[in-house]
């Protein structure tokens, strides 16, 4: 039935002011969404506490001392995590020595025209696709695939340059080398991400400006747009860092997880997250306080980088506006 | 004033005028042309893992794939055959948990970041620590709710296990949400307001209708992570070689399985754990392929 209305005679508009019933509900719901952005604040701050509370018997039954001694001996109730404070922030920073090479150079790769833009979307796609595979998966990738195939060249290294420290022990099967490979695949697309992301939101008059002046396709990119782009790439290997200083299980299942600090890329070595996830499982309540620690540690030096990491970033963008 | 001349022979380092053409044998172009062939090598070294990682699972766990993978318990040590189905159940009903308690939690903090105070400081500060959480170690996840419901409840339990996850899923959606509500153009909240909308209408009759496929991307992308996670749910899950009866007990999980099957000296185990890996990853692609699918531009 097709009604037809009049001006002046509209039985029922489409427009309406809102019922009472309508007012309360906004109101009951403009409340409920501020307490979910409030819960984050709270969520965040329960996880501080709560750790900490975990990690308060620990605190008080070995100090200060427990950062800087490198033992871990749970029959005879000595603790110290010196040696993975330095295996994680070693591993890490070699991984993201690898990852941000290798990142840069995807990103350039893939925002200054040197694909058509759909074979472009496929290589964004692949690198975004690694970040996909779970970690125990790239553990188990890295156990049959990775060691194998690098001990020869370990070893070559080992025999002929071995009066270099880092070269100075043999791979025998889980090592630094192995887990460091994997961390920087696994921290890649995160770098790749974020530094594609600053190419792009650099202005085209900058690069069209660089062109005028006569230079090459590639004097614009290093010496004009890496610069510009500076800014977001560090911030991009900050939050790099601190993906690659939280990462667990392929850590746990490649690095050996033995408690001792060396400078070699071969030996074994541990980090705060595999040794959480390596000696929980077995772990008696006086090591399993001594683990909260761990985690707490590892919690203060996650959350500042990532602050750093996001701050950096936020200073840059700002810079784009003005 | 000659002032545009000097500064033209100034930038020229005041040599004669320039030649424009450039021979193919120039150093500079030679430099380009290197370094072009070099960013190709490194892109080309990027896509090899993934590459690697999808050829192993297919040929070590592809031949496994099959019924008895799915619907059978794990072996015990020097069995032959067995599967994986507990672990799949676990994995499931776990992220499921995760994405009941994350999922509203999220959007609604995402339409408060992006719709109802985007300027305000509550949404500046809960902005930057939803992005503090998404670089936050999974396996803290897992000391937190082992804190906080395994020692309360005194037992692990797959609960326990999807709390955790909930947490790491719970940045991503608020994020991406945030995103999804900011692209609704700002002429279809002014119309339905013209029309005498209260927020909450305008946001649930206008807002997340049109951000809905940002949202999807955003749910799925958190539950892909979410399920290929494991560090979290060694503290919270554990593992069980038993079937799943109830939520308060420990659970097993396809990436826990994995974990402690490659650590294992018999063959049957390893070809398991790269069978439940090809399961894993194959959960974990179909999600991502849904947020692709499902977050593709309509306009």
């Amino acid at each position: 039935m097709a009604t037809t209305f009049r001006s002046g005679d509209v039985p029922r508009s489409a427009s309406q002011a809102p019922t009472g019933g309508e007012y309360i509900a906004d109101r009951a719901f403009r409340g409920l969404a501020m307490a979910a952005a409030a819960f984050v604040i709270f969520l965040l701050a329960y996880i501080f506490w709560e750790i900490g509370s975990l990690a308060a018997p620990a605190i008080q039954e070995h100090g200060a001392g427990f950062l800087t001694t490198a033992v871990w001996n749970p029959s005879k109730g000595e603790f110290g995590i010196l040696a993975e404070i330095w295996g994680t922030l070693y591993s890490s920073l070699l991984a993201l020595f690898i990852a941000g090479f290798f990142g840069v150079g995807v990103a350039i790769f893939l925002t200054q025209n040197f694909l058509h833009p759909r074979l472009a979307y496929v290589f964004r796609t692949i690198v975004e696709m690694l970040a996909a595979i779970p970690s125990v998966v790239y553990g188990l990738w890295g156990i049959f695939v990775v060691i194998p195939a690098i001990r020869p060249v370990a070893n070559w290294l080992n025999e002929t340059l071995g009066f270099i420290p880092f070269f100075g022990t043999s791979l025998a099967g889980p090592g630094m080398a192995p887990a460091v490979i994997v961390l920087a695949i696994m921290v890649l697309p995160t770098v790749a991400a974020i530094s594609q992301d600053a190419f792009q939101s650099i202005p085209y008059k900058v690069k069209e400006a660089a062109y005028g002046m006569g230079t090459t396709h590639w004097e614009a990119i290093l010496k004009v747009l890496l610069p510009t782009a500076s800014g977001g790439i560090f911030g991009a290997l900050v939050l790099g860092f601190g993906r690659a200083l939280g990462e667990t299980m392929a850590l746990a299942m490649l690095i050996g997880n033995a408690n001792q600090i060396s400078l070699s890329l071969f030996s074994p070595a541990n980090t705060l997250a595999s040794l959480l996830a390596s000696q929980w499982p077995e772990a008696g309540a006086i090591e399993q306080e001594a683990l909260m620690y761990a985690a707490l540690t590892l919690l203060a030096i996650t959350i500042l980088v990532n602050v750093v990491g996001l701050m950096i970033m936020n200073l840059t963008a700002r810079q784009h506006v003005t | 004033m000659a002032i545009p001349t000097d500064a033209a022979a100034l930038a020229l380092g005041g040599g004669p005028a320039p030649s424009l053409s450039r021979s193919f044998t120039d150093r500079r172009a030679l430099t380009s042309r290197l370094l072009t062939i070099g960013v190709w090598i490194v892109a080309l070294l990027a896509s090899v893992p993934l590459l690697s990682v999808l050829y192993m699972l297919f040929t070590q766990g592809g031949a496994r794939l099959g019924w008895e993978l799915l619907s059978a318990l794990p072996p015990a040590g020097f069995m032959p055959g067995g599967g994986v189905g507990n672990a799949i159940v676990g994995t499931l009903v776990m992220v499921g948990i995760a994405g009941l308690l994350s999922i509203p939690i999220g959007i609604v903090a995402g339409v408060f970041l992006g719709v109802l105070a985007p300027d305000s400081r509550l949404a500046a500060v809960s902005r930057f620590l939803a992005k503090v959480l998404t670089g936050f170690p999974s396996i803290l996840a897992g000391v937190f709710v082992y804190g906080v419901l395994v020692l309360v409840m005194g037992t692990y339990s797959s609960i326990a296990g999807g709390v955790a996850l909930s947490v790491l899923m719970l940045p991503t959606i608020i994020l991406t949400t945030e995103q999804a509500v900011r692209m609704v153009p700002q002429r279809m909240k002014d119309a339905a307001y013209g029309m005498g909308c209260t927020r909450t209408q305008v946001i649930w009759k206008v807002v997340l209708p049109a951000a809905m496929p940002g949202i999807l991307t955003g749910v799925m992308l958190g539950i892909a992570g979410a399920a290929g996670e494991s560090a979290p749910l060694l503290f919270t899950a554990l593992f069980s070689n038993y079937w799943l009866e109830s939520l308060t007990e420990p659970t097993a999980s396809l990436s826990i399985l994995i974990y402690n099957f490659s650590g294992m000296p018999f063959p049957n185990q390893i070809e398991l754990a790269w069978a439940a890996s090809l399961v894993l990853v194959l959960i974990v692609l179909v999600f991502n392929v849904l947020s692709r699918i499902v977050g593709r531009p309509r306009y």
